[in-house]
């Protein structure tokens, strides 16, 4: 068999559209299927491409006496930090150790500067502005740390409805009660404001803003490797 | 995670518009410690042009090789190189892994 084009080219479509997808060729046969992570398949195969899509790992399967192998492409997840704060400064160097592409969005110029975050991109401005150039989507990542509602909820508002895999946001339970008020104004439910991480992170007892960029990472894994986007409008 | 430079399979579609004859190899499996992970891919052009990695070096002449017979005939070939296979000593993969490289033509 051949690698037909017109899946090559489905294939490649999907992945410039930053969607997840996986190439099931049939080892016996040769023949290729391209398979998005919102198509259903039913039996043992389909749950072997569940778990392809979650760990992103590409190999060869046995599914009912027959091989196949999948190839799975995911696009590469970016952490979307608001606020160019301390926690934001310990977060840059472990975002890129654990293979997020990171960047920062803080209209505060006096603290989205270059000098503090030589390895990242930062945006000194309005998080609206940016986020309708560099949309969200099911494979980011965003972290709310500004303090500032003016800020922080229209990034919050942009990441619920583009279905982002984490979303968490920094503040005492006090600061966030008042935030889901703010949010219901705007027309989310109670689902949504339940999927955002707050008290942002994993619960490790963290102290000082590196131990709680060590929890918000724990936390953004944590949720990659259990996303399930099958339940998500991804169009 | 991390974001390739240049995309193998983009860079076949391109070829393929430009009416270039196309193979791609594609890593199945791996064993023991091997330089590139299953999923990886290297494409090649009826010129011998290349793009993208198999395994960091050691085997990438024998598939390039290869390839230029799957464009000619068609027909897909597995490859194997481990350090039991005198090929695979003398083309360098001898850290101890093998691989299983799967050879295809597009279109």
């Amino acid at each position: 068999m051949i690698v037909d084009p017109y899946c090559l080219k489905k294939l490649n479509e999907e992945r410039r559209q930053r969607r997840a997808v996986i190439m099931l060729t049939d080892l016996e046969d040769g023949r290729d299927r391209v398979i998005r992570e919102t198509d259903p398949v039913a039996g043992s195969l389909g749950n072997v491409i569940k778990k392809a899509f979650l760990t992103g790992r590409s190999g060869v399967a046995e599914v009912e006496g027959r091989s196949f192998f999948l190839n799975v492409y995911l696009p590469s997840p970016r952490l979307v930090v608001i606020g160019a704060v301390h926690i934001s400064e310990a977060l840059a160097p472990m975002a890129k150790i654990a293979g997020f592409e990171m960047e920062i969005i803080d209209p505060r110029t006096a603290f989205a500067t270059r000098e503090r975050f030589p390895d990242v991109n930062v945006y000194a401005d309005w998080p609206d502005g940016v986020l309708q150039e560099r949309p969200l989507d099911a494979y980011c990542a965003l972290a709310v740390l500004s303090h500032d509602p003016k800020i922080d909820d229209p990034a919050l508002a942009a990441a619920l409805n583009a279905g982002c895999f984490y979303i968490g946001a920094l503040g005492s339970r006090t600061t966030h009660a008042k935030r889901v008020e703010r949010l219901k104004l705007l027309g989310f439910n109670k689902d949504q404001t339940d999927s955002i991480n707050a008290p942002i992170g994993l619960d490790i007892g963290a102290v000082g803003p590196q131990e709680i960029a060590v929890a918000i990472i724990g936390g953004i894994i944590k949720s990659f490797r259990s996303r399930d986007n099958l339940h998500k409008d991804m169009n | 995670m991390t974001q390739r430079l240049a995309d193998p399979l983009m860079i076949a579609e391109s070829w393929m518009r430009d009416g270039r004859d196309v193979a791609i190899a594609t890593v199945i499996e791996t064993w023991g410690s091997s330089p590139r992970q299953a999923g990886s891919q290297l494409v090649v052009d009826n010129a011998g042009n290349f793009e993208g990695s198999v395994s960091g070096g050691c085997v990438e002449s024998s598939v390039i090789a290869e390839a230029a017979d799957v464009i000619r005939h068609g027909e897909p070939i597995m490859l194997e190189f481990g350090v039991a296979d005198e090929t695979a000593w003398k083309v360098g993969l001898s850290c101890g892994g093998r691989i299983k490289i799967y050879v295809e033509r597009l279109g």
